[in-house]
């Protein structure tokens, strides 16, 4: 049951043939029996996974159902979900109970679909390999002594290990590629302002974006038209009609011109990720596509503006955690500077207080040109740098990661060496770009994905073309050992 | 770029942050090695080019000033750590 894809689901349960409440509860069953291994959840939501399953029966008996009526997901605990622990990974919100409903939240529930649970993430989103999380960490469930990436990584893994067929997710820097990638499953970070930000939680607030991770791309497809589009919660949210991309999958690849950054295979990339992204390339090359060297020569400068603009847009949305209105608060402060530092300090663990020391100092006076306006030139560099390639190839392709998933502690003991896992993704978010990771094989068991970028809107061309190659592989259905 | 233990204690001011003094040299090492990281920036020649601010240059969009939230005082204060008669509590400001 829970090998079967959305879309197989769907028609089952449209069908008579499984209900909403067998599923829901195959999958808590799942769930309870292995994720005490993974660590993938905070929260399951049992009770009301089952009410809302219950609800969803009916409204398939009564012919009102949406294709996602009744297909339970998890959300990463990043969106607030009203009346549930919503708590990103921090324990300065472990006792968060969100007060209403993120946009994404209550779209997928209008659909009908049922909520599991919320996954652990790296806190507040920031890291690349879910170490950092208050709730310790989410183990790969291709290996157990090797992380799942981040900061989406609780959400790559129930889905990697089938506890659940979709699941939200987020990206700032390379929070739903990395994680998809080294989990081997499909992850699609849309355009900056496709989906409402509405309800989840800021990190870095011109970067941040929701999107998708599934099996396939035909069921990240489904669900991203579902949750994107509009919103007047979200003042970047752009007013642009959604394409119906589960419906714009079929397409052929003739003369599709696939660009190859030269600066994405260097020095640095693992020889069996470039392997199996060379294979993927030639695979796409016999469908018909054309592939086209291009360049991006900024691409090194990326990770150095990504941690001046990332750091100083979250210490200031990270400034409303002050121990007054929600959250961690310290126990009997003497004043109320003493009542605002210890709360962040204690309530906050060493990587966002890291962050935050980061942005201040960018932001403070006399350092603002030198840091945060140089940045954002760099910002203006790299984002042209993928406008020029644009003009000559339809997509952009190359490894999502430089490496396979690696073990844990390995990139503890210096920050650096963990942002610079991030080089091939943190310039899509710096302009605003969509993009995709697909699993493309193994190199020494574990699973390699490959990057695919897109033009801004592109997201039903970019779903297209990973179903593509989708139709021609088996990659997407490969279960790790013990989940199948 | 080595920042010194001032510099440290300095920032966390900004950041209304408790920095311990054990906790300095760390911090002052960690930083300096993100502050060098980020001099990366400095290879590149940026005169005369326009900050980006946002991926896609949109502009706010603006609304009519109508009302159109509701009143969610009470779930907001349920969650909060103290409260009294609709009132954040916070320890004494003014003696």
């Amino acid at each position: 049951m829970h090998a079967r894809s959305v879309l197989e689901l769907s028609r089952a349960l449209r069908a008579r043939e499984l209900s909403s409440v067998e599923l829901t509860q195959h999958l808590l069953a799942r769930i309870e029996s292995m994720d005490g291994a993974l660590n993938a959840f905070i929260t399951v939501t049992a009770q009301q996974a089952l009410e809302q399953a219950r609800a969803a029966d009916r409204r398939i008996a009564a012919g009102t159902a949406h294709p996602l009526t009744g297909i339970p997901l998890v959300h990463k605990d990043i969106f607030c979900t009203d009346g549930v622990k919503t708590s990103c990974g921090s324990r300065m919100l472990d006792n968060f109970i969100a007060p209403y409903d993120a946009t994404v939240v209550e779209r997928l529930q209008a659909a009908g679909m049922v909520m599991l649970g919320k996954t652990n993430m790296d806190e507040f989103a920031m890291g690349s390999s879910n170490e950092t999380s208050y709730y310790g960490p989410v183990r790969n469930p291709w290996d157990h002594a090797r992380v799942p990436g981040g900061s989406s990584g609780g959400s790559a893994a129930a889905v990697a290990a089938r506890l659940s067929p979709v699941a939200t997710c987020t990206d700032t820097g390379g929070s739903i590629r990395q994680p998809a990638s080294l989990c081997g499953i499909t992850g699609i970070k849309p355009t900056y302002g496709r989906v409402s930000r509405h309800g989840m939680i800021a990190f870095a607030s011109s970067l941040d974006q929701g999107g998708v991770m599934a099996a396939s791309a035909e069921d990240a497809a489904l669900l991203l038209e579902t949750m994107a589009g509009f919103d007047a919660r979200d003042s970047t949210c752009v007013d642009r009609p959604v394409e119906r991309y589960a419906s714009v999958l079929e397409q052929d690849l003739k003369g599709l011109r696939i660009g190859v950054p030269r600066q994405h295979f260097g020095e640095g990339l693992a020889a069996g990720v470039e392997a199996r992204v060379r294979d993927a390339l030639a695979l796409y090359e016999s469908l018909g596509a054309r592939l086209v060297e291009v360049q991006l020569p900024n691409t090194d400068l990326s990770i150095p503006a990504y941690y001046v603009v990332a750091p100083a847009e979250c210490s200031s949305n990270l400034s409303r955690f002050d121990g007054v209105r929600f959250g961690y608060r310290a126990d009997q402060p003497v004043d109320l500077d003493d009542l605002y530092r210890r709360s962040r300090s204690e309530g906050f663990g060493a990587e966002v207080r890291r962050r935050i020391m980061i942005g201040t100092y960018v932001l403070s006076a006399g350092y603002y040109d030198a840091y945060y306006l140089k940045a954002q030139k760099l910002r203006r560099l790299i984002s042209a740098d993928y406008s020029r390639a644009f003009a000559d190839v339809d997509v952009i392709m190359g490894p999502t990661t430089p490496d396979v998933a690696f073990r844990f502690g390995e990139k503890g003991a210096d920050p650096v060496t963990m942002y610079l896992c991030d080089i091939y993704t943190n310039g899509v978010n710096l302009a605003g770009l969509p993009a995709m990771s697909i699993p493309v094989g193994f190199s020494d068991a574990l699973p390699v994905g490959l990057h695919i970028v897109g033009n801004y809107f592109e997201e039903g061309r970019l779903l297209s073309i990973a179903h593509a190659y989708q139709r021609e592989t088996h990659w997407h259905r490969q279960v790790p050992e013990g989940y199948a | 770029m080595s920042l010194q233990p001032e510099d440290v204690l300095g920032i966390a001011e900004l950041a209304r942050l408790k920095v311990t003094a054990e906790e300095v040299p760390r911090y002052a090492r960690e930083l300096s090695a993100i502050l060098d990281l980020v001099a990366r920036m400095n290879a590149a020649d940026t005169d005369g080019v326009e900050a980006m601010a946002h991926p896609l240059d949109e502009v706010q969009r603006l609304r009519p000033d109508e009302v159109t939230e509701t009143d969610l005082r009470e779930r907001f204060q349920a969650i909060a750590p103290q409260v009294r008669d609709g009132l954040y509590l916070v320890p004494r400001v003014l003696e």
